[in-house]
């Protein structure tokens, strides 16, 4: 029995060395996937293009654009004298945002009115629109609050508390509101993910379409031998990948490991038994190497959307939070997430966790008794 | 010789509505070449994955070597040695890596399996190509390879299905030789199926299979005997008109066109009055004839002759590869 499987273990390395492409793919696809996420993927809005119609010209209202543009949220590109270049400016794309500043915007604040300014803002991408005018407002209020104090000041009440309430806000964990910190434990989990069900499906559904199944069914292996020596060897290189993105998410994008290494590896290899079981499932339905990829991709494609890799699970319609608690993506992601970012030790984990290996080990049955019934 | 390395004993299987496999009993001796022939879709290779204990059967028992295929799988395999109709090799491995791996799955420790693959790989001629990688042989040799890695563990029983199959003629020539040579050096026996008539001839022992059953067996000479004086032969001009009147005569049961000849097979003892017949009509319609004389049964005849009869008394639809008008 060991024998067996020593020999099928040595066999399926010997097979990954001789084809070099898919193992280069193999170390090179995370660090990819690193680099796009890491950069691509960000929520971080700055520096959007502004363009300006001032129809005041005057101190007061050069005063105005320069905190705008001091925020680095917004960055003036241009000047412009109507409101049809303003739209032009925006329907090309070139400005997203625009600031109009009335004719009559010193006059009514030295008045001590209440001074109106406009702000236009490209709502075609929603995410941009969103931050933009979050800081818009954030911005003219705190500019507004600037010039009242002064107002206060030059009537002579100066020194009065004129907030009641402050808020001090503090951020924990990612004090920066690095998107990396987010993204690179969850890619992580997308890249041990995709590896183990992709390869574990294809080399299996392989050896049937190669015809390499008939001369294995007259020896002695048992079906479980041939998934356990398949498994190892891509276990390994699974582990070899979660070493790899975690050195360069902490060594380039400076993402913190405060939680114990041994503790990431060992509930990564809880995850992998849910991600062998879905490959090994698929390799049981699918009779092609390429039917494989559709199946893996098909459980692939909701696993990431709806595990709160990318878009926050509290946000989803309650149809799809229900939905995601059946995606074992879901909770190695919170688990990832907290080893990582929070350092928090197993008791902090243990619902995440306990589901997990039971989704794991619920998968690794069903599919190997679908796949006995397969070989026979 | 008389050892029975393969009982086949009343076994049945269906996929569904179509019977594969119907009460079918047979044996294979030691030191035998058991060939085992039938048009596709007879149900020979649903046959081999029975023996070879990848299906199993619905009803009925496999003996290897007087061992249980149902009760003991394992011990009965290691009795087997097994070559499928396609490559199952590793493409990727070379030919020792392929022999080393098959030859330890099935529990060879390392001081059997080296001697034992060297000896084999010169027998089958592949000694120079230990280390080419599988994907790289020829046809012939991906063949040898595969009989190299079935003879691995030194089985009793070689099962082959359809060892041949699109592999040029010369490479089947000396695969029959390989054969040959290993019936009586290790005296194993042999059950090989096959589509090519001719190979049927240098087997000892032959079975054919119709819609499942064995319709025929025994020794190639006997089988043919059986058909003594029933055969003609004829050549004459249009073969095609010939082809038609023959075809209308009561008698005339099966007919083969080879070449520029016709081959009738006619009711047993009914010779002469289709003789007659024949050369009345070639009178009556001007047709030319050239020669009209018995000749000795092929077992293409044999084979043609018991499953038209199988056929229509079972009532079974047209069988491919069987022409009968």
């Amino acid at each position: 029995m060991i024998q067996r499987l020593r020999s099928i273990i040595r066999k399926e390395f010997i097979q990954i060395r001789r084809d070099p492409r898919t193992l280069g793919l193999i170390i090179i696809i995370p660090v990819m996937q690193l680099f796009l996420l890491g950069y691509a993927a960000t929520n971080d809005i700055r520096n959007v293009a502004m363009a300006v119609y001032d129809l005041d010209k005057s101190e007061e209202s050069r005063s105005l654009v320069q905190a705008y543009s001091n925020a680095e949220y917004f960055q003036v590109i241009e000047y412009v004298s109507s409101e049809e270049e303003l739209q032009t400016l925006i329907e090309y794309g070139d400005a997203r945002v625009g600031l109009l500043i009335p004719p009559d915007y010193s006059h009514d604040l030295n008045a001590g009115q209440t001074a109106q300014i406009g702000f236009v803002i490209d709502g075609s991408d929603p995410s941009i629109a969103k931050t933009a005018l979050s800081s818009a407002q954030l911005i003219g209020q705190a500019y507004g609050a600037s010039i009242q104090e002064e107002r206060l000041v030059r009537n002579g009440m100066g020194g009065i508390n004129f907030q009641p309430v402050e808020v001090r806000t503090q951020v924990w964990y990612n004090p920066t509101l690095e998107d990396a910190y987010f993204m690179v434990p969850g890619i992580v989990g997308m890249v041990l993910f995709t590896l183990t069900s992709m390869v574990t499906a294809n080399s299996i559904v392989r050896e049937r379409e190669r015809g390499t199944i008939e001369q294995l069914i007259v020896t002695p292996i048992r079906p479980w031998e041939m998934v356990l020596g398949k498994m190892v060897p891509y276990v390994i290189l699974a582990f070899i990948n979660t070493g790899e993105v975690l050195l360069i998410g902490s060594l380039w994008f400076g993402v913190p490991i405060r939680g114990s290494l041994l503790l990431v590896f060992g509930l990564s290899g809880v995850f992998l038994m849910t991600s062998l079981g879905i490959g090994l499932l698929a390799s049981t339905i699918a009779s092609t190497q390429q039917e494989a990829m559709m199946i893996v991709y098909m459980i692939f494609l909701p696993s990431v959307f709806l595990s709160g890799f990318f878009f926050p699970i509290q946000a989803m319609p309650k149809v799809l939070q229900w939905i995601s608690y059946g995606i074992p993506l879901r909770y190695y992601m919170s688990i990832i997430r907290a080893l990582l970012l929070k350092g928090v030790g197993l008791p902090a984990i243990q619902t995440d966790v306990t589901l997990l290996a039971l989704f794991g080990l619920g998968l690794l049955i069903i599919a190997s008794v679908r796949f006995r019934k397969r070989l026979d | 010789m008389t050892e029975k390395l393969l009982q086949v004993n009343s076994v049945s299987r269906s996929f569904g509505d179509l019977q594969a496999v119907k009460d079918l009993t047979m044996q294979v001796r030691g030191g035998e070449i058991f060939g085992l022939m039938g048009p596709d879709g007879a149900g020979k290779t649903t046959l081999m994955r029975i023996i070879c204990g990848a299906l199993l059967p619905d009803t009925g028992e496999v003996l290897v070597n007087g061992i249980s295929m149902n009760k003991s799988p394992d011990q009965a395999r290691s009795e087997i040695g097994y070559l499928s109709q396609r490559f199952s090799m590793y493409e990727d491995l070379t030919v020792l890596e392929n022999l080393r791996f098959f030859a330890e799955v099935r529990g060879l420790a390392a001081d059997v399996w080296r001697p034992r693959t060297l000896e084999i790989l010169d027998f089958v001629g592949l000694g120079e190509f230990t280390g080419r990688l599988a994907g790289r042989l020829s046809g012939g040799m991906k063949q040898k390879l595969g009989l190299a890695a079935s003879l691995v563990h030194r089985p009793r029983l070689l099962l082959l299905d359809e060892p041949t199959g699109g592999v040029d003629p010369v490479t089947r020539q000396d695969f029959w030789q390989l054969l040959i040579r290993l019936v009586r050096e290790e005296h194993v026996g042999v059950l090989v199926s096959t589509p090519y008539m001719d190979e049927a001839v240098r087997c000892t022992y032959v079975g054919m299979m119709a819609a499942g059953s064995l319709v025929l067996e025994g020794p190639p000479s006997e089988l043919r005997n059986a058909l003594e004086g029933q055969i003609l032969q004829l050549r004459g001009a249009p073969l095609l008109a010939w082809r038609r009147a023959a075809a209308n005569l009561p008698d005339v049961l099966d007919i083969q066109v080879s070449g520029t000849y016709l081959h009738l097979r006619v009711a047993p003892g009914r010779a002469r009055a289709v003789t007659r017949a024949l050369k009345q009509l070639a009178r009556e319609r001007g047709l030319s004839l050239e020669t009209l004389a018995p000749t000795d049964p092929l077992l293409e005849d044999v084979f043609n002759a018991a499953i038209v009869d199988h056929v229509s008394t079972e009532g079974l639809y047209q069988i491919n590869g069987v022409q009968h008008d």
